[in-house]
């Protein structure tokens, strides 16, 4: 045994440690992320296997954690052990899919189950539409980092776990699109200047000729807020891992030099409209009092981009990240400590950002020109 | 509220960007079809399995339409997976391996599984070769991100595997 296990903890600021380090290339890139899908021999797929078949799974799935020693201190919860409200902060931090937390009349489905290292955003799902799902997340863009994170517990539970494996089709899954590596590996990027510029289209066209496919915040189905984009790869079988890597690695480093001529190109050819636009979103932000999440986010991409570009010199990237979790729902009634209805939300959020964007000063340091104090 | 595009079918895709260099930020309201028609809001979802299916096989026999082959394992039927487009069990990919192969070249453009290759503690492959060239580009991996703890451990494997000293 060379993990510790910790069943049940409370919730408190789990699996947030990337937005303490944004990483490389982070003022386009937010956050790096790794899956791996894979599957136990001897059991059906999650969604058509037994309750009790579940449950020893995850049995099985507990003593592979235990034994894994990348894991260090691992927190494990059963998704039936939280109410919704904690379920649904661990949606928003992206540490659970929506498959994994509801089952049929909104209760958790039974067995699934969240085990994250308190080290670094690495752990797994269990009982999810496969049986496990391996992740790793880390600010900016740093795939090798985290593949070669999620492959060392790969390696690690794949002693303890006899995978479900096939020597043609490779690690099976419950969906054939997954099958093969199992890997998906996504790269959240925030693309203002390609969607001022209106080359944005041609970019995505470009990458989905290419095998990248994107999607919103919220992986598959969600739509694109404030420019933010999750970039991943489309198809998982009949290329090695490394090269599925290497190629979401060199066309995502293609697109962020797109998006740093966009920058360039709208501060050589419209620098006061941007800044207006940008002090603009600084000053709806700093005082609106009711926000919506998706007026939040639109406002915030133009923050970011302001802060990229130096127009501002604060908040930091960190800051505007951490608002990205922190004014969700979930969050916010977790602050509030009460449900809170959809206006009494967006009050919260505007208040909530408001006091994050206080007390710094957003004047650039050096100046870009004129003096163009807030205050 | 309808599609400010084509004032047809309900608004599905709220858009909001800073558009135009003169303008202010602007929010739109389309339904789905038009968002994806300006590449805009809905991101294009990977062709459902279920829709690919149906697509697949034309006027030959069509895949997954016979009723006669249930997996053996867990019973999972041919009709099952184009209705819900997943397998029942690992078995299922043995089960529907024929079928399945034109399907994963259409979503794949390959069925050949060239990555990581599991060897199971209780299963003794004899594929050094195979198992060589993980190791090698896990051990390149490890140096690049300096973990050189892993690094060691794999050079050590890799030595064993080819009776280097």
């Amino acid at each position: 045994m060379s993990a510790r296990v910790h069943e049940g903890s409370e919730l408190d600021g789990q699996g947030l440690a990337w937005l303490d380090d944004p990483g490389p290339e982070h003022e386009i890139v937010l956050s790096t992320r790794v899956r791996l899908a894979r599957n136990v021999q001897g059991y059906p797929f999650a969604a058509r296997a037994s309750g009790e078949e579940r449950e020893r799974l995850l049995d099985h799935a507990r003593d592979a954690i235990a034994s894994a020693e990348i894991l260090g201190e691992v927190d494990l919860w059963q998704m039936s052990d939280l109410d919704a409200a904690d379920r649904t902060l661990l949606l928003e931090r992206h540490l659970v899919s929506r498959e994994l937390i509801l089952g049929p009349e909104a209760a958790a489905p039974r067995a699934s189950a969240l085990a994250l290292s308190r080290e670094r955003a690495l752990g797994l799902m269990v009982n999810e539409e496969d049986h496990l799902r391996i992740q790793a997340l880390r600010g900016g863009f740093q795939l090798t980092r985290v593949w070669h994170e999620v492959d060392q517990l790969d390696e690690e539970l794949g002693l303890r776990l006899p995978y479900a494996f096939h020597h043609e089709f490779g690690f099976l899954t419950s969906c054939p699109t997954n099958v093969g590596t199992g890997l998906r590996a996504s790269v959240l990027i925030h693309l203002p200047g390609l969607v001022l510029t209106k080359q944005i289209q041609k970019v995505l066209e470009g990458m989905g000729q290419l095998g990248l496919t994107y999607r919103g915040l919220y992986g598959e189905g969600s739509k694109i807020v404030g420019n933010f984009f999750q970039v991943s790869n489309q198809t998982t079988l009949g290329k090695t891992e490394d090269d599925l890597i290497e190629q979401l690695e060199s066309l995502v480093g293609r697109v962020i030099g797109y998006e740093q001529q966009a920058r360039s190109v709208l501060l050589r050819e419209a620098p006061s409209i941007l800044e207006d636009k940008v002090w603009r979103a600084y000053g709806i932000l700093s005082h609106a009092r009711s926000l919506s999440f998706e007026e939040m986010m639109n406002l915030l991409s133009g923050i970011r981009l302001g802060v990229s570009l130096k127009l501002l010199k604060s908040p930091r990237v960190e800051t505007i990240s951490r608002v990205m979790i922190y004014a969700q729902t979930a969050h916010l009634e977790r602050a509030a400590r009460r449900r809170l209805d959809e206006t009494d939300a967006d009050v919260f959020r505007a208040s909530y950002v408001r006091e994050a964007l206080a007390g710094d000063d957003p004047s650039p340091a050096g100046g870009t020109g004129d003096d163009d104090g807030d205050a | 509220m309808n599609c400010e595009h084509c004032g047809e079918r309900p608004a599905e895709v709220t858009h909001t960007e800073m558009s135009g260099m003169e303008e202010e930020m602007k929010t739109l309201h389309l339904c789905s079809a038009c968002a994806a028609l300006q590449g805009l809001g809905g991101p294009p979802a990977s062709p459902p399995i279920a829709d690919l299916l149906a697509h697949l096989g034309g006027t030959q026999e069509k895949t997954f339409e016979t009723d006669a082959e249930a997996c053996e394992y867990c019973g999972t039927r041919a009709r099952d997976f184009r209705k819900t487009g997943r397998l029942g069990c690992p078995q299922c990919y043995a089960q529907f391996g024929s079928q399945l192969r034109e399907l994963l070249r259409r979503v794949h453009g390959s069925s050949q599984h060239l990555g990581k290759v599991y060897v199971s503690s209780a299963v003794d492959i004899d594929d050094t070769e195979v198992r060589l060239a993980t190791l090698r580009r896990r051990l390149e991996r490890a140096v690049e991100v300096e973990d050189f703890e892993s690094a060691a451990s794999l050079r050590d494997q890799i030595h064993e595997l080819t009776g280097a000293s």
